[in-house]
């Protein structure tokens, strides 16, 4: 069985702050690390490795500096890496970068399932897995908490829904989004780290895809433009009530009252 | 720099026209999200003078349709197949797109639910044109250009999105973000029955089983929680909020360190990693407010924060701050409460 597992680097931390005078992010220094839902979708890679055979591969886009979460990916254990870079890349939105992805995975080769992390925590949007399956053109399954069943043509899954969980067979290929905790993802191993320190990272440009187009990648291909980021607004109508614990909870209690929830 | 440069394609907005709601259900029930969005649609559709639409699809929905009529619809485009009984990737997004080409909406807006955070993107790059997540704030513009706002890295920032050179623009909204509308009387408006082609339905997922989960009530629909944080000392401890829950009949909902040690489960944690929720009444109880708490609760019309920390990060959320001790008040208010709704004072030591 030949999967695939996409994975993102994002910043280590999301305490973003704006610069007030130039609207720009201040990324606090440069740490980074995997996109900690990417973790589950290798984690279930690996697992369905052990129970069928084959091989997991692992593909980002990104900077040059990407390349540490393939890395990490090969210290759990995956096989291959590719990664997406070109300063043409820059600036998608999530159609960008998911036909991008899409490019990349169809220059690598087949694969029989694709997997994706839930969400990411910087652009938080949950929508490039589903869209890379429409750039392919493979069934999708998201909110996948469980596998029932891996077989010859298909896997058998459970989909999280809010008031009920959908059993469903999908049919090889195609793409699933898991959820966290789906598997608990092992740490990465020192041994294999060791081992794949020296193994090649296969880096793909604009120049390795089918479509060369400038104008389908990174900003140009971007329908969505943010015009602005800001700080979240806080509150400013508000009382301030600094007094005995007696007197508190009277004034909540009138409070209640008034607002008619006693 | 190549970025400065970037050519864009034209397009012509004037031949896209009109506001579209996806309508979001289970087996013909109509989540209240897709209520929510009619609303903001109606109130978006005034700015240009367009129509509002809603696109319904399921199995033996026809009937069901016309509770949409009772928000302000102007049409709701119905396709009503077998095929499309349950959610399914494949059929579902088939029709949505037979329906943009038909109807050619200049905005489509998608509750954020486990069906529609599927369903946009999916949609969304067969029309090569933008989606944007989660959006908080929606405001139409005159050249039908769509301001869309939506927090980002967990709600530390927010973005604001356009799609200027695209149509449709799509937006996803989560539930209780938009206004719930009041529901008319009266029905206005029609219902248009579409056909698609059975050939255009078929898929590669197929719905072996639906299983029941425990029937509960969510956090998300509570119109009163009472939140417990870390400033809560004791697993026990929990009764005091419980029985305040309770009486205000609400329930407890809890910060992300409750659901680690155990004390509850990770249903009741609102967040980022949680639940997002909009209670009418929101009580928080010894917690600290860290942005990945209030990014799930800030959109609460009153929120109360108890902490002895004055400078507890809470207080830049809350509406009413309460510089004290939960101990001290919570029994206190309890009592009150009690005598009030003539209950005997609640003993501490029971
Ligand atoms: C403040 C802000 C707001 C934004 N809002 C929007 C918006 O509303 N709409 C929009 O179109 N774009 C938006 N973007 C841009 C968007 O974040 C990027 O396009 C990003 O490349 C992909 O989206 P995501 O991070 O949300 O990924 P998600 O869709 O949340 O990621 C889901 C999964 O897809 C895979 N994946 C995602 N990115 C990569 C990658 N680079 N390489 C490999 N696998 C990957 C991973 O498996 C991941 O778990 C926003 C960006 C910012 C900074
Ligand atoms: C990616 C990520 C996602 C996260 N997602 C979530 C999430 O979804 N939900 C979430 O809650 N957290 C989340 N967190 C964790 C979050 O950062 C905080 O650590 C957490 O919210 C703190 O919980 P707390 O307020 O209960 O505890 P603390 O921060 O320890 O605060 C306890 C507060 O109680 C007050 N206090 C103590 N004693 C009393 C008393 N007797 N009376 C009154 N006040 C008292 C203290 O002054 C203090 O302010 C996330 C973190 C990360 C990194």
């Amino acid at each position: 069985m030949k999967i695939l597992v996409c994975i993102k680097q994002v910043p280590d931390s999301n305490k973003v702050e704006v610069d007030p005078v130039t609207g720009v992010l201040k990324r606090n220094g440069a740490a980074s690390k995997m996109n900690p839902y990417d973790l589950y979708a290798i984690e279930t890679a690996l697992w369905m490795k052990e129970k069928a055979g084959g091989s997991v591969d692992v593909i980002s886009m990104g900077p040059p500096q990407a390349m540490q979460v393939i890395k990490e990916a090969f210290s759990m254990g995956a096989d291959r890496g590719t990664l997406l870079s070109d300063r043409r890349f820059g600036g998608a939105d999530v159609l960008a970068t998911s036909y991008t992805l899409a490019q990349g995975i169809k220059a690598m080769g087949e694969y029989d399932l694709i997997l994706c992390g839930k969400q990411t925590t910087d652009g938080d949007t949950a929508q490039v897995g589903p869209e890379i399956s429409e750039w392919l053109d493979l069934p999708s399954v998201s909110n996948v908490v469980r596998i029932r069943k891996l077989e010859e043509d298909g896997i058998t899954v459970d989909m999280d829904l809010p008031d009920e969980v959908e059993v469903a067979k999908v049919k090889f290929p195609c793409l699933l989004a898991v959820e966290k905790d789906i598997f608990q993802p092992r740490l990465p191993s020192y041994v294999k780290k060791s081992e794949t320190k020296d193994r090649e990272i296969q880096v793909l440009t604009l120049d390795d895809m089918k479509d060369k187009d400038e104008m389908n990648y990174g900003l140009n291909g971007s329908p969505t433009q943010v015009q602005k980021i800001f700080p979240p607004e806080t509150n400013d109508k508000k009382e301030v009530w600094d007094e005995s614990g007696e007197v508190l909870a009277k004034k909540l209690f009138n409070k209640i009252e008034e607002l008619k929830f006693v | 720099e190549y970025m400065e440069d970037v050519k864009k394609n034209e397009i012509n907005k004037d031949e896209w026209k009109g506001i579209a709601v996806y309508a979001d259900h289970v087996d013909g029930t109509i989540h209240p999200v897709t209520f929510e969005l009619i609303g903001k649609a109606k109130e978006m559709s005034a700015v240009t003078g367009q129509e509002v639409y809603v696109l319904f699809m399921g199995k033996d929905i026809r009937e069901k349709s016309e509770e949409l009529l009772h928000y302000g619809a102007d049409k709701v485009f119905v396709y009503d197949k077998e095929e499309l009984a349950r959610f399914k990737i494949e059929p579902y997004t088939a029709v949505f797109e037979a329906f943009i080409k038909k109807v050619k909406p200049s905005s489509i807006l998608v509750g954020a639910t486990t069906v529609g955070r599927q369903l946009a993107p999916r949609v969304a790059a067969r029309m090569k044109t933008g989606l944007t997540a989660d959006c908080t704030i929606l405001e139409m513009n005159e050249n039908t250009d769509l301001s869309q706002i939506r927090p980002a890295f967990g709600g530390n920032i927010m973005a604001h999105i356009k799609t200027p050179n695209h149509r449709p623009q799509i937006a996803t909204v989560r539930y209780k973000i938009m206004n719930a509308p009041v529901r008319s009387e009266s029905k206005s408006g029609e219902i248009v029955v579409c056909d698609i082609k059975k050939e255009k339905l078929s898929c590669y997922v197929d719905v072996i089983d639906i299983l029941p989960k425990e029937k509960e009530t969510f956090i998300e629909n509570s119109d009163v929680l009472v939140v417990a944080g870390r400033g809560v000392k004791k697993e026990e401890d929990l009764r005091l909020l419980r029985e305040l829950a309770e009486l205000l009949g609400g329930q407890v909902a809890c910060t992300r360190p409750m659901v680690e040690s155990g004390w509850l489960d990770a249903k009741y944690q609102v967040g980022l990693s949680g639940r997002t929720v909009r209670p009418k009444l929101i009580i928080t109880c010894g917690v600290s407010g860290a942005i990945q708490f209030v990014a799930g609760m800030d959109h609460s019309d009153t929120i109360f924060a108890i902490n002895n920390d004055p400078k507890a990060p809470i207080f830049k959320s809350a509406h009413y701050c309460l510089i004290g001790d939960l101990y001290e008040i919570l029994p206190k208010l309890i009592a009150r409460i009690k005598e009030k709704e003539g209950v005997e004072a609640w003993d501490i030591r029971k």
